[in-house]
């Protein structure tokens, strides 16, 4: 396949990895961001072949798995309702509430659908007059614009039917908790292309300059991932810090300007509970409030349905890196993708899941 | 003649519980684990672990019988101890759309029910057919559904000798749902099986993976993309023939429809305890459906077949079978994809060209489209 392949061929891979080991002085402790990136580290076994010369962490960049719990309840709730259609991504319907999931919602006879693209939801209005359609609009700085364009696009048609029921998270803001955890031990960020390719650069070398920290904007092929961390090695070995970017390919400095604008319209930011983590200043997306008949939660008044996470978690150790979904002991045994305990183990893009899919075989249960 | 029924799901995979686990884990307490739940999930269908579990807990301790619990795609039968024997199968179709690239709900109940007798070593003899039509369908769609079934059963030379009809009201099945049950005689001296795989046996596909599965996916409700992908759907009988004909030394063949190559790899590996080891390049998978899953997030292995077959076979007959199949026009495209081991057993691990390996998995519900 064009344009990927190239991105998975393994002599590059090799020689990249070998490069590395040869400039890794000790190993260096390296998180990236993005559950997709996570994935593939994980999928072309790129830790295995680092072992030793770099210790990769896995990030909170999952945005289903830092979903709040009381989100889902509310979810579920709208789901419940008999003049409710709520729309969904896929990933999300598997995920536990407090009480159950929305694939068991549905089978209750609760109208719950799969779309692609939020459009296809603004769509399903139009056909459904009689319904509201509810959005379950959950993501990072990559679907904000789609959703903010949904929004854009009910307005113009004069949809009353159609909402949002927001969840949005920002990266920036969790990497600048994280570091500013005494906790920390990360060295060095891997930072998400897709993320980077609509808002840019430029929160990214605040950071780097605020806690002289190297970050590299980094693909998701495994030879993206290798290059970004060899880039990330060899500025450590220097004592440099700098923001560089690997993925040129996709992210320019500025980002997506129209992109920008269109989330903006629609969105601001507020702080924002992740699941596991608990409250981040700055770090979420909410509609304006000249945008409240789009707002789910103002509109049924959700704000009285909370769920309060098990302090016990480790889930929060693993998405902040801490901890590795290994070092669990409900890992593979007590917890499972059909049987999950914890947000990490729901979503393919779930470091814990990534573990269980792929590495099983090498870790004694 | 005890009572022979066919479930095409079969799973006995285990949960991976180690004897020093730690025992008390009333310290870690995530959020709510949620059991299966009280009701059927879409799920339940999917051919993955929670099909499997349905058997286990439900179908098998109220109908289980030594046919039965063989699980396989097919029962073998004899009547009163004669040397003939006989497979029989019955499966349901529930397809969405009725009409796609390549195919339709009528030439798949025919395809499908063929190749689960072809799988168990059997010449397809007759079909039967069970229409169940909702109110409201129209006639014309009727007739296509009907002439296809008819083509599809001409060309595979296999009658249908007995049918039912069900009308139900409107809302209580999506258009049309149909159910086929075939009955083959099995070859002499053939007894396959998803439980004689053995350590050092070769694992052959007869052809690329996962069209059907996108070729459906291309004509479904909000998700149409353009694609010259075709759905394989085609009767395997008389490829198994050939395969047949040029060697005996078969230990199994399987058609790897819902859940796709990685559940039908599992059952086998599960079914016969043996690990197995599957080479990532060497799995033939066309550059349209390498692309579609791309985009959608899916994985090919997972995705289903109507016309392909896996082989399971000896090493030193594992040639004769490649060029047995390459031979056949439906066997153009067959590949040398991995091979049983005796590490590992019950799991199916893939060698990356990075040298690294990774588990391919039973699906735990229905493939989900990632957000990102």
């Amino acid at each position: 396949m064009k344009y990927l392949d190239e991105y998975r061929d393994a002599r590059i891979a090799r020689a990249l990895a070998a490069e590395i080991r040869r400039r890794s002085s000790r190993p260096w402790v390296l998180m990236e961001i993005c559950g997709g990136q996570t994935h593939t580290l994980v999928r072309y076994g790129i830790d295995e072949l680092l072992r030793g010369s770099v210790e990769l962490v896995h990030g909170p960049g999952c945005p289903v798995c830092v979903t709040p719990l009381e989100i889902i309840d509310r979810a579920i709730n709208l789901a419940r309702r008999p003049d409710v259609t709520l729309v969904s991504y896929g990933d999300m319907l598997r995920v536990p509430g407090s009480q159950t999931d929305l694939f068991h919602v549905k089978a209750e006879g609760g109208d719950v659908r799969i779309v692609y693209s939020p459009t296809d939801a603004v769509n399903l209005a139009r056909t459904l007059p009689d319904r509201k359609v509810v959005f379950f609009a959950i993501g990072f700085e990559t679907t904000a614009p789609a959703h903010a364009m949904a929004v854009l696009q009910a307005e113009r048609l004069g949809l009353n039917n159609f909402m949002l029921l927001v969840s949005h998270v920002l990266v920036p803001p969790a990497i600048r908790s994280l570091l500013g955890s005494p906790k920390n031990r990360v060295q060095g960020f891997i930072a998400p292309g897709h993320v980077c390719t609509v808002v840019g650069c430029r929160d990214y070398e605040d950071l780097v300059r605020e806690f002289r920290v190297p970050i590299v904007v980094g693909g998701f092929e495994p030879v993206d991932l290798l290059e970004a961390i060899h880039m990330l090695v060899t500025q450590l070995e220097e004592g440099r810090a700098v923001l560089e970017n690997q993925y040129v390919r996709s992210v320019q400095y500025q980002g997506n300007l129209p992109a920008q604008a269109s989330v903006a319209r629609v969105f601001e930011a507020a702080d924002r509970k992740w699941r596991g983590i608990g409250s981040i200043p700055e770090s979420g997306l909410f509609l304006k409030s000249n945008y409240a008949a789009f707002d789910a939660e103002r509109v049924f008044d959700l704000a009285d349905i909370c769920a309060q996470e098990p302090p016990e978690c480790i889930s929060a150790e693993v998405l902040l890196g801490h901890r590795k979904p290994t070092d669990c002991t409900a890992f593979g045994v007590r917890c499972t993708p059909d049987k999950p305990l914890g947000a990490p183990m729901v979503s393919s893009e779930g470091a814990c899941a990534a573990y269980y899919q792929y590495k099983r075989h090498l870790v004694t249960l | 003649m005890p009572p022979t029924i066919n479930t095409n799901a079969t799973s006995l995979h285990s949960e991976l519980v180690s004897t020093d686990a730690p025992k008390d884990l009333t310290a870690f307490s995530c959020p709510v684990p949620l059991p299966a739940g009280e009701r059927i999930l879409l799920g339940h269908g999917s051919g993955g672990k929670l099909s499997a579990d349905l058997l286990q807990q439900i179908f098998l301790p109220a109908l289980g019988n030594p046919v039965l619990d063989r699980l396989e795609d097919q029962a073998i039968v004899s009547i009163n101890g004669s040397s003939t024997r006989f497979a029989v199968t019955t499966d349901s179709f529930v397809v969405k759309p009725l009409f796609f690239r390549g195919g339709d709900i009528g030439s798949l109940a025919v395809h499908g029910t063929i190749n689960d007798l072809a799988m168990g070593g059997a010449t397809p003899l007759w079909l039967t057919a069970a229409f169940i039509l909702e109110e409201g369908l129209p006639l014309d769609t009727l007739k296509r559904v009907v002439n296809s079934v008819r083509e599809a059963a001409t060309h595979a030379g296999v009658p249908i000798i007995t049918g039912d009809t069900k009308v139900v009201e409107k809302g209580s099945a999506d258009g049309l749902f149909i159910n086929t049950t075939g009955i083959g005689q099995v070859r002499d001296g053939i007894l396959l099986s998803a439980s004689q795989a053995q350590p050092g046996d070769v694992i052959l596909v007869s052809g690329f993976l996962g069209d059907h599965g996108i070729a459906i996916l291309a004509e479904r409700e909000g998700l149409q993309f353009e694609t010259q992908v075709v759905s394989d759907s085609a009767a395997l009988h008389e490829l198994v023939a050939t395969l047949l004909d040029a060697t005996h030394e078969i230990r199994c063949l399987r058609d790897p429809t819902r859940g796709g190559l990685s559940s039908t790899l599992n059952e086998i590996a599960a079914c016969s305890r043996v690990g197995m080891e599957l080479d990532e390049t060497s799995i033939p998978v066309r550059e349209e459906v390498r692309g579609a899953c791309e985009m959608l997030g899916l994985d090919p292995l997972y995705v289903a077949n109507e016309g392909k077959l896996v082989a399971v076979v000896a090493p030193h007959a594992a040639q004769t079978a490649l060029r047995a199949l390459r031979n056949h026009p439906l066997g153009k495209y067959a590949a040398i994809i991995g091979r049983v081991l005796s590490d590992h057993p019950r799991m199916v691990v893939m060698r990356t060209p990075f040298g690294t390996t990774r588990i391919v998995d039973m699906l735990a519900g229905d493939q989900l489209p990632r957000i990102c």
